[in-house]
């Protein structure tokens, strides 16, 4: 029986820590801002998770991968439940994550998600991960997954990834 | 008399859910078939990107509407086993993609639409819907930027790279107006507060249009006749083709997972 009162929702959190993103295995779900919280109804727990983006095909995998710890760790009924709202946003990630993804050869999100979807492609020049110079180019706002875009380091020239704002 | 308000309204929901779901389901395969086939490696990229998105969003709609259903279908139930007039997409989206200026001339139709109207129904009053909608909204105004950009770069680009487009506007124009198309089903669900009327924001699609339009160099065609039906289940020839190899493998090994 799982209720609030045997088990430790801090301890769990801890335990879910040691699943890695699939794509960006630098990060774990939890500082990636996947995991959403963790209730107990009907005396089991259910684990809320929302996408970083609608298709992200990581998702069933980490939601095995949630229930598989889950299970190792004697809890053989739990649940995953996706949750749109509030939608993922790179708004999350902590400065500590923001530095991981950087020092993995990802740079990552500049300030804050924007709203205004008129406005022309960034114009803030992103900074390149691996010699920090500002000479960089946009060359798809499309990436290896949707959360990245493609940019190449003029000064380096060394193509790399920017974690886009959303 | 309220539960029967309340019924039809369940089941307004749910059509409503599969007409926006099978948009971008239907515009989804469309993308996807672009895959090893784009003109450059970004746009392959970027395409099958766009792709993924719309599959993720129709995926989150059907499932919505399968739940709120409860007769234990699942969303790969109505991806896969539904058949050419049971879909509800508006023919705008099953449009083939001929080639890269036509695909993105029906892509920024598409995307101008969807940014103007999930910015209203963020607000839906059903918070499921609302809260995929705040989700799809972040990821459309990417899939706007990509097709107001390579509007400019091939409208404002060589002569021929400029006919391409304006042969694909003249092609395409004909099946906007059903982006705003709205039947009872849409009246019910506005009173109720869980959709908007798509007339207000049919302003702002023409003005955007028209910019993108005008510093593309291309010519919003004379009003002709619009076409209509897909909301209804009426399609052009080429849903059925696009279905066909859609649902091939569901259908042929059915139940089978990988």
């Amino acid at each position: 029986m799982v209720t609030e009162m045997n088990v430790d929702k801090e301890s769990l959190l801890n335990l879910l820590e040691e699943i890695e993103d699939p794509e960006i295995p630098v990060l774990n779900i939890v500082e990636m801002g996947i995991v959403r919280g963790i209730d107990f109804v009907d005396e089991k727990i259910v684990v809320k998770i929302t996408p970083t983006y609608s298709g992200c095909p990581a998702m069933k995998t980490i939601e095995n991968q949630i229930l598989d710890i889950l299970f190792d760790q004697g809890f053989p009924n739990s649940h995953v439940k996706t949750v749109y709202t509030p939608a993922w946003t790179t708004d999350w990630l902590s400065d500590e994550t923001k530095s991981k993804l950087r020092d993995y050869g990802i740079a990552p999100p500049k300030g804050k998600s924007e709203d205004d979807f008129l406005q022309e492609v960034i114009t803030k020049p992103v900074q390149c991960p691996f010699c920090e110079s500002k000479d960089t180019i946009l060359k798809s706002e499309f990436g290896s997954t949707a959360c990245k875009a493609l940019h190449y380091c003029n000064n380096c020239s060394q193509p790399f990834e920017y974690f886009k704002c959303i | 008399m309220t539960t029967n308000t309340e019924e039809n309204t369940r089941k307004n929901i749910i059509e409503f859910l599969i007409r926006f779901g099978d948009d971008r389901l239907i515009l989804g395969h469309r993308l996807s078939e672009w895959c090893g086939h784009a003109p450059i490696l970004e746009e392959d990229i970027a395409l099958a990107n766009i792709a993924l998105d719309c599959i993720g969003q129709a995926s989150s709609l059907l499932k919505l509407a399968v739940e709120i259903e409860g007769e234990n279908r699942s969303e790969d139930d109505l991806a896969y086993l539904r058949n050419e007039r049971e879909f509800k997409n508006i023919q705008l989206v099953e449009q083939p993609n001929e080639d890269f200026a036509y695909t993105i001339v029906r892509q920024f139709f598409y995307d101008t639409f969807a940014v103007l109207y999930l910015e209203k129904l963020q607000n839906s009053s059903l918070e499921d819907l609302a809260g995929i909608a705040a989700k799809s909204l972040k990821e459309s105004k990417y899939h706007f930027r990509h097709s107001k950009e390579w509007m400019l770069r091939l409208g404002d680009g060589t002569e021929f790279s400029n006919q391409k487009v304006q042969s694909a506007v003249n092609d395409l124009w004909q099946f906007t107006d059903e982006l705003f198309y709205e039947d009872e089903i849409n009246t019910q669900l506005i009173e109720a507060g869980i959709i908007f009327p798509a007339d207000e924001i049919k302003t702002e699609w023409i003005k955007i249009i028209n910019e993108i339009f005008s510093r593309a160099k291309i010519l919003l065609p004379r009003d002709g006749g619009m076409i209509y039906g897909g909301r209804n289940g009426i399609h052009s020839e080429y849903l059925g083709h696009l279905l066909a190899e859609m649902q091939i493998v569901a259908r042929s090994y059915p139940n089978a997972k990988w």
